[in-house]
């Protein structure tokens, strides 16, 4: 199942180069016929049912759990506690490498955070273990809960993201501003946020003996792995993770968390396989979320509308018991060409499952936040928002002074600009009004995300028949992973893509690296590309050295790998067949591995980021501060685009995500208890279909020499960046109100008729 | 999930009888009972379905002129039914502006009557709630209360009547008909609700065993067909409660309303009456002011409960609209996004 034969859907049938083609999602007809096996559809004979019992308060002890009562019910097998579970081989409170965070399962009677796992009750069905964790009623003392952004001292953290600096600045910012003829101090709040994804977290887990199967979503099959490995004291050849397809991760499923853990000691408990599911609103807690901030943004720009200082503090928070900060204000790296930049950050600590990578994190909240600030500044400009940004256009990244590899954001804004029609925008707010007598705006925002790269290793091969395999441990979270890659691996081999065996999804497979950082298809592309250029090296090898074949003497450079075939670069009428090659030498397959890895050199040179531009149309009704979003058009430069169809798709989703930000998404926290009052997506709103308009996506063309091999920038997450200020300022453009707390409520646009 | 017994009773009486017993309840849909039970907020001992019981979902119009609905008619099959959309067009328009499709296509008329409360602290079990457990206190109060109630509220409960449905029925003096353990009565919807006092656990007047097997529009409310308008604010286009709503029907005569009708939703632990605004609008003409001074009435004893005091302006300002909308005439079809400020926007996607 993790290897997926797909010859015989027309729309996959495609001749010659395969990277660049409109392919359909190869997984689709899995998918939507139910054949698609995620984790929790797995049922191993005599599995188990384990149910979380979590806290419901955010701070204190357990200091009793009816544990008889619910072993009495029928159907409970055991009751895991505190006082009863299997020993871990290391304290999970040790931080072992930076992409290990602390868990909760069960070291301890105390709560850190509400929704904290406290016990698991395991059973002979669902409905059994679900009755038994609420006959647990548990007792606690309760402490006072921190709660929100003012809920203590707040310090300068170490670090911020993944080791960021928590402060940069470039220039004199205090000199900048108070050279200004212009200024604005503006400060923004952006609540916290749950990633939502629609499959919850879920794992079978089954012991047999010391060797462990695990079938689970994540976005990092071998990080996981090791952590279990370390978890359990067991080698790493005896845990076999499966995670073909993920319902989704945004983040939360990319370093192991504690559920998942606390599934794989259950099963150990009982001595039979277990399936552990996340309920809907147990995921507002151990599996990380998007922290909230409060962002003051202070510009200064001179006569001309130039810049003259970008000053932007971030206040965030991390949980009492570990650190992860939203790096916020690093949003203001890269886009605007101030000569004086300072970014900085501090937090406070609150009772909460520690924050974590959610899309785009610290980009998405900073761009909305640096997004509002920079459409204030040019209206205090009195000039265009395009204009403004144009006149502010980085020609080099700003902090750091490097040139870009490659930066098509004038592209971006011009064809967007061109596509909504923006030189017909009217300058002042609230002149623009529809048929139905709403008011309509138009807003933008400029788009950007790093186009980073981590490690990762294929294993190609060409076998004797003439067919090509490839093998990477990657991860399809519904991005198209399966598709993508498989487009590369074609490419790479010289075939058909219905002539590669494609694997992917499992943990025996050669490490992909984690998919996140929107870099999974750049990483995971360039070691397939490089796996596939060995491995046609050594058939080459084969065939050059072989007096008998056509290629003899061609040596290595002088041939190229098409349709299956080996050609003389100087005659391509001289070539023969990968079979004919093989079946030659009486060799089974060749094969070879390749990786994909950061260029040192490439980055000490250059800025590597995407770009794009955002543009909304809103229609906010004047009396009743309703706001829907009518028309979205975002035009992206990304590198190489290696898909269009689920490049389309990716933008159209960070997009939707972007709106999201500005008008829905709030994670309700009572600031008491602390605990999260719409723990569910009846009442934490995202948008539903209704909500979502004719979205226009624009990919600009973009070739970037240095970023990686493939010249792939990657798409995941840059279209929430922009997308949220783009529609949080066409709300102001179509209203004349400027809010500055996300999301937009209706009760804030009340104050005018 | 707490065991349950799981009835099927043979006929009506059978059904009270059933569900007379302590710890009993009526399933019909279920769209509301089973997230309630899976979330450990109900806990019944035993479930009565009584959705295969004959004769309970049809559509019947009375000789009289009135209509009468079978508690079973789905939401979906009422608001798509074109007679009673043409004759109870602000009903029809409530249905379509409620919670999704699916759902709709299940939720039965007597479901949508009963629907608890969306208080979040209802819903959290870890959260002190007296609607839920009477007597433990309310959470809410204090809490994170910007969509609660603004009329009829009380210290022990906040809550609000989720139902768009019931909106607009209000405003047309519909009719509950209850089959009980002393036979068959019916009381008017108004009286079903009840404001919480000191007991937010009781949510209608309803005894135990009584299961409500139709609901009756009078042949008064065929009257308003041609002025009759629904209009809910909400936080996204579609799926979500009301914010605040409001149910505007006029009955106008030469240029004057000679009757008015208006209700509002989302503002208490029931649908609200807006009988005061209604006598304002009596005998007047159909104009701005009279709208204006009608929705100042309206919420003339509008309290916030805590940080709501915006649903007060924001329900003068919906009242406003749905009169006016109403004032202009009921649209010829109903729009692609019922209820909804958007719905006049063309080229609207279906909600």
């Amino acid at each position: 199942m993790p290897e997926l034969n797909l010859t015989s859907a027309p729309a996959h049938l495609r001749h010659g180069s395969n990277v660049g083609q409109p392919l359909t999602r190869r997984d689709g007809v899995l998918k939507v016929t139910g054949q698609a096996t995620y984790a929790a559809d797995n049922h191993p004979p005599g599995m188990l049912f384990a149910v979380i019992a979590v806290a419901g308060i955010a701070h204190g002890r357990v200091t009793s759990l009816d544990v008889a009562a619910a072993k009495r019910h029928p159907g409970v097998v055991d009751v895991m506690t505190p006082d009863h579970k299997p020993q871990l081989a290391i304290d999970p409170e040790i931080k072992t490498n930076p992409f290990v965070f602390r868990m909760e399962v069960l070291q301890s009677n105390e709560v850190r955070y509400a929704n904290q796992p406290i016990a698991v009750v395991i059973a002979d069905t669902l409905e059994a273990a679900t009755e038994g964790a609420v006959l647990l009623a548990p007792r606690y003392e309760t402490l006072p809960a921190l709660v929100g952004l003012d809920a203590g001292a707040s310090f300068v953290p170490p670090v911020v993201g993944v080791g960021n600096p928590t402060e940069n600045h470039r220039g004199d910012v205090e000199a900048g501003l108070a050279s200004a003829e212009k200024q604005i101090d503006a400060t923004y709040e952006t609540p916290p946020q749950y990633h939502n994804a629609m499959e919850p977290h879920a794992i079978v887990a089954h012991w047999d003996g010391d060797n462990l199967q695990i079938d689970m979503p994540t976005q990092g099959l071998m990080l996981s792995l090791a952590r279990v490995a370390e978890l359990f004291g067991i080698a790493h050849d005896k845990i076999h993770i499966r995670s073909p397809f993920l319902g989704g991760g945004f983040g939360s499923k990319g370093l192991m968390a504690g559920p998942p853990v606390l599934g794989v000691m259950a099963a150990k408990l009982v001595g039979k396989p277990v399936k552990l599911v996340l309920r809907r609103e147990q995921m507002y807690g151990p599996v990380g979320h998007r922290a909230p901030t409060r962002q003051r943004l202070r510009l200064g720009a001179d006569g001309e509308g130039r810049l003259t200082a970008l000053d932007h503090h971030a206040r965030t928070v991390s949980s009492t018991f570990d650190d992860f900060y939203e790096p916020a204000a690093d949003a203001s790296h890269t886009l605007y060409a101030a000569p004086a930049i300072r970014t900085s950050h501090d937090a406070v600590r609150v009772n909460t499952g520690t924050p974590l990578f959610m899309r785009a994190p610290g980009e998405a909240t900073g761009s909305i936040a640096l997004e509002s600030a920079i459409d204030e500044m040019a209206w205090a400009c009195g000039m265009d928002p395009l204009a403004f940004r144009l006149k502010n256009y980085a020609e080099v990244e700003p902090v750091s002074g490097k040139p870009f590899s490659s930066k098509a954001l004038r592209a971006c804004y011009d064809q967007g600009a061109a596509r909504i029609g923006w030189a017909k925008r009217p300058l002042q707010p609230r002149q623009m009004r529809d048929d139905a007598g709403l008011l309509v705006g138009w807003g933008m925002g400029t788009a950007t995300f790093p186009a980073l790269m981590f490690q990762a290793e294929a294993r190609a091969a060409i076998r004797r028949d003439g067919s090509g395999v490839m093998e990477i441990g990657a991860h399809d979270m519904g991005q198209g992973a399966w598709t993508a890659l498989a487009q590369i691996a074609a490419d790479a081999v010289g075939l058909d893509i219905d002539r590669v065996t494609f694997k992917a999804g499992t943990s025996d497979l050669p490490d992909a690296g984690i998919a996140g950082g929107s870099a999974h298809t750049a990483t995971a592309g360039a070691a397939i590309h490089s796996a596939g250029a060995a491995v046609i090296a050594k058939l080459a090898d084969l065939a050059t050295g072989d007096e008998r074949s056509p290629l003899f003497g061609a040596g290595n450079a002088g041939v190229i790998a098409r349709d299956g075939r080996l050609l003389r670069r100087d005659d391509e009428s001289r070539g023969e067949s990968y079979a004919e090659i093989l079946a030659r030498a009486g060799v089974a397959e060749v094969e070879a591995r390749g990786t994909g890895a950061p260029n040192p050199a490439a980055m000490e040179e250059y800025a590597m980021h995407a770009h794009g531009a955002v543009f909304a149309e809103v229609k906010v009704d004047p009396e009743l501060g309703q706001v829907r979003v009518s028309r979205m058009v975002g035009a992206f430069a990304a590198g190489r685009i290696v898909n269009p169809r689920m490049v389309q798709s990716q933008l159209f989703g960070g997009m939707i995500w972007g709106m999201s930000f500005a008008l829905h998404e709030e994670a309700i926290t009572d600031r008491r208890s602390g605990r999260i009052m719409n723990a569910n997506l009846g009442e934490y709103h995202i948008p539903v279909n209704a909500d979502v308009p004719p979205l226009d996506v624009i990919t600009v063309e973009e070739h970037d020499p240095h970023v990686n091999a493939l010249g792939i920038k990657g798409v995941g997450e840059i279209g929430i960046t922009g997308s949220a200020g783009a529609v949080a300022n066409a709300v102001w453009h179509a209203t004349g109100v400027r809010v500055r707390k996300f999301p937009i409520r209706i009760e804030e646009l009340l104050t005018q008729r | 999930m707490k065991r349950f017994d799981y009835v099927r009773p043979a006929n009506v009486t059978e059904a009270v009888a059933a569900a007379a017993r302590p710890g009993a309840v009526y399933l019909a849909a279920g769209t509301n009972l089973l997230d309630l039970m899976k979330g450990n907020i109900s806990r019944p001992d035993r479930l009565v379905d009584f959705t295969h019981l004959e004769g309970l979902d049809a559509i019947e119009r009375l000789a009289d002129g009135s209509v009468r609905i079978g508690a079973l008619v789905s939401n979906a099959d009422l608001a798509h039914d074109a007679d009673f959309a043409r004759s109870y067009p602000a009903v029809a328009e409530a249905l379509l502006s409620g919670a999704s499709a699916q759902l709709r296509n299940v939720a039965t008329v007597g479901g949508n009557l009963l629907q608890r409360t969306r208080c979040a602290y209802f819903y959290d079990t870890a959260s002190r709630c007296n609607k839920r457990e009477a007597g433990t206190g309310c959470d809410a109060r204090e809490g994170e209360n910007r969509t609660h109630a603004v009329f009829g509220w009380s210290e022990s409960c906040i809550a609000t009547n989720p139902s768009d449905f019931c909106v607009p029925l209000l405003a047309l003096d519909a009719i509950v008909e209850i089959e009980g353990r002393n036979g068959r009565r019916e009381i008017a919807l108004e009286a079903l609700h009840r404001l919480p006092g000191d007991t937010p656990e009781r949510d209608t007047a309803l005894e135990p065993g009584d299961l409500i097997v139709a609901v009756r529009l009078p042949p008064a409310a065929r009257g308003f067909a041609g002025h009759a308008r629904y209009l809910k604010v909400r936080e996204r286009t579609s799926y979500a409660f009301a914010v605040v709503s409001a149910a505007a029907a006029l009955r106008i005569d030469n240029g004057r309303i000679a009757e008015a009708r208006l209700a509002l939703g989302g503002v208490a632990a029931k649908p609200w009456r807006a009988r005061a605004a209604e006598d304002v609008l009596k005998g007047v003409a159909p104009t701005a002011d009279a709208f204006q001074e009608a929705a100042w009435r309206a919420l003339t004893d509008a309290k916030p409960s805590g940080d709501n005091a915006f649903k007060i302006e924001l329900a003068r300002r919906i009242v406003v609209r749905a009169l006016t909308l109403a004032a202009a005439g009921t649209p010829a079809r109903l729009p692609a996004l019922p209820a909804s400020p958007f719905a006049s926007t063309s080229g609207a996607i279906h909600a």
